[in-house]
């Protein structure tokens, strides 16, 4: 880890969702524990692996960093400042910090808005009074970041393939300047010879750009290829946290042995 | 080795767009013998479904078109069966199982009367009868409480419990030949391991062959016998799983075994393969993955069509013979 003041702290998060009564939530009942007393730590330019199987709690903490959910309890720090503690307005322009890049580009892009209506948008929201060559510049710029040619700013979603159009998500998450992106299983979608063109996009948006991740996914041996640490996470709870590659050689805690032992694996090496 | 229960030859399927005729599957040929679990890789396109959907009569004509080729199943040609004939081997002895459960199965219907269908419909089975069988199939893959559990809406069970569900109701026929198109994708590691392990044992029991269609390399690896590596609407390479990956032929297998994340290190770049998939519209001519190929050697790639050869060093290995994407020293 670096020495450098860490980017996000969670600590002690939870949130905990209560039955619905009639106007409100009803306190007295047993809650489910989405998020259960969460803390880790991602420092800037790390990527930070997050694994867990569906129904873990990964989506409800992804939703508390980005501000959409109020936690129950716990705090979420960026660059120190306690993020639960800002007004609406704050909190809107807070969450330009955050951006996400999803596990289905066919379902995250706006299938009417062209490419480059979708990036300005994106960067009108960091950059209200951006326009004419300006704007373009930084379209232009962002895809070819991305690897796509900016001649096709004028197309479509729907003209991409599914890894281009995880390319345009990418380029749209980075657009309004993000101190964190939280990619959510962003190559599980995608074929195998797809998969490995986006996570080298992804790392070297890394080792280029500074760019902070925390990587979401199902898949141990695609977190352990890409993030420095990660946490494993069962119902709610972080049950270990490491270095990924000394958990993936030595993994402590039993869910993280069943995990890895149900991952299917390739003959050979190379 | 036995006589083959199913026998692949030459299959062409293409679909006729309004950009023209799409070659999806392009002359495939394969055997598969009782009990063996043969499993077909590729990309998304390669027509690894395709081909397999065409067997039971299940792509639309139009647009879809056999072009070719023939299916031996029992004395009998799959393709040149009516749609009438075909009712009576799909869901009977040749079943499938699907990607995701909840689009497959009914969501109006309880899980009892779907369970029960095939039962009622192939075999002529009362009702009271049918039940009961429904009963034992869903103990059978590991349902618990499954008296109570029949009356369940699919909606009611998670994904993985769907997929035993699914399994359940195909293999309730017990079926000469299972084909299974992505059966793990949409679930999680730890419910596929269990899902691949309970087909695999219910496999063993009833002595089904299975054909496993999977995007994923290394769940065919772990689970199959033989390993067919799709590109292009071909099979480029055909192998006993062990060999695929200790001792791939074709380039195209090399190169996807190099793009997977298991086998690099963190801070290795992954390889990629460069440009697309071929446009198959009207069909491709010699080798589908030569513009791709980044294999070394001096050797033209094919211009015609590469004969499927058998190749070293390991037994009933097969590859695409072009010159420059299969090594001269493998090649006969």
């Amino acid at each position: 880890m670096s020495s450098h003041d860490p980017l996000l702290v969670l600590d002690q998060l939870s949130k905990w969702f209560y039955p619905r009564k009639f106007l409100g939530e009803d306190r007295k009942a047993e809650p489910i524990k989405a998020v259960n007393e969460v803390s880790f730590d991602v420092a800037p330019g790390e990527i930070f692996g997050l694994v867990g199987e569906s129904g873990c709690g990964k989506s409800t903490l992804c939703r508390c960093i980005m501000q959409l959910l109020r936690p129950t309890s716990g705090r979420i720090l960026l660059e120190g400042r306690d993020l639960s503690l800002l007004s609406r307005d704050e909190v809107r322009t807070e969450r330009l910090n955050f951006q996400m890049v999803f596990q289905d580009p066919h379902a995250s892009l706006n299938p009417r808005m062209t490419v480059s209506s979708t990036l300005s948008e994106a960067i009108r929201t960091r950059h209200p009074e951006s326009g004419g060559d300006e704007l373009r510049d930084r379209i232009e710029a962002l895809l070819k970041r991305v690897g796509l040619d900016p001649s096709w700013m004028r197309k479509y979603p729907h003209e991409f393939s599914g890894g281009q159009r995880q390319r345009i998500a990418i380029a749209r998450s980075l657009a309004p300047e993000p101190k964190l992106i939280l990619a959510d299983e962003p190559v599980s979608a995608l074929d195998v010879s797809i998969q490995s063109q986006i996570l080298n996009l992804l790392k070297e948006l890394r080792s280029d750009l500074g760019v902070t991740m925390l990587f979401i996914s199902h898949d141990l041996s695609v977190v352990r290829y890409m993030a420095d640490r990660l946490a494993v996470m069962e119902r709610g709870r972080i049950v270990e946290t490491g270095d990924s590659e000394e958990i993936f050689r030595n993994p402590q805690h039993a869910y993280t042995q069943k995990l890895l032992a149900a991952i299917p694996r390739v003959g050979r090496t190379g | 080795m036995s006589a083959p229960i199913l026998q692949v030859e030459n299959l062409g399927v293409s679909f006729h767009t309004r950009h023209g005729e799409v070659r999806a599957v392009d002359g495939i040929s394969f055997d598969l013998e009782p009990g063996q679990k043969i499993g077909i890789v590729g990309e998304s396109g390669s027509g690894k479904s395709v081909s397999c959907m065409s067997l039971l009569g299940l792509i639309p004509k139009p647009p879809g078109r056999i072009e070719s080729g023939t299916a031996r199943f029992d004395g009998q040609d799959l393709l040149q069966l009516s749609e009438k004939q075909l009712r009576t081997i799909r869901g009977k002895r040749i079943g499938m199982i699907f990607q995701d459960p909840m689009t497959s199965l009914n969501p109006w219907m309880k899980v009892s009367s779907q369970i029960m269908e095939p039962l009622i419909v192939h075999e002529g089975m009362g009702k009271k009868e049918a039940a009961k069988r429904a009963i034992t199939a869903l103990e059978e893959v590991g349902i618990n409480d499954a008296e109570a559990r029949m009356k369940s809406y699919p909606h009611e069970f998670s994904g993985g419990m769907r997929q035993r569900v699914m399994i359940a109701m195909t293999l309730i026929t017990r079926p000469e030949i299972l084909i299974a198109d992505e059966p793990t994708t949409a679930l999680d590691v730890t419910v596929q391991k269990q899902v691949l392990d309970l087909l695999e044992e219910r496999q063993r029991d009833l002595g089904s062959a299975i054909i496993l269609i999977s995007h994923d390399l290394a769940v065919v690896s772990t689970f199959c016998d033989e390993v067919n590596v799709m590109y292009a609407g071909r099979i480029v390479e055909r192998a006993p799983a062990r060999a695929i990956f200790e001792n791939p032929a074709h380039a195209y297998t090399e190169a996807l075994l190099r793009s997977i994340p298991a086998n690099h290190a963190r801070d290795e770049v992954l390889y990629t393969i460069p440009g697309s998939p071929p446009d198959l519209r009207g069909g491709v001519e010699g080798c589908a993955y030569a513009p791709r190929c980044e294999r070394e050697g001096t050797a033209e790639h094919s211009t015609t069509r590469p004969a499927f050869v058998e190749v070293g060093p390991g037994p009933d290995h097969w590859a695409e013979g072009c010159p420059r994407c299969t090594p001269t020293s493998v090649l006969p």
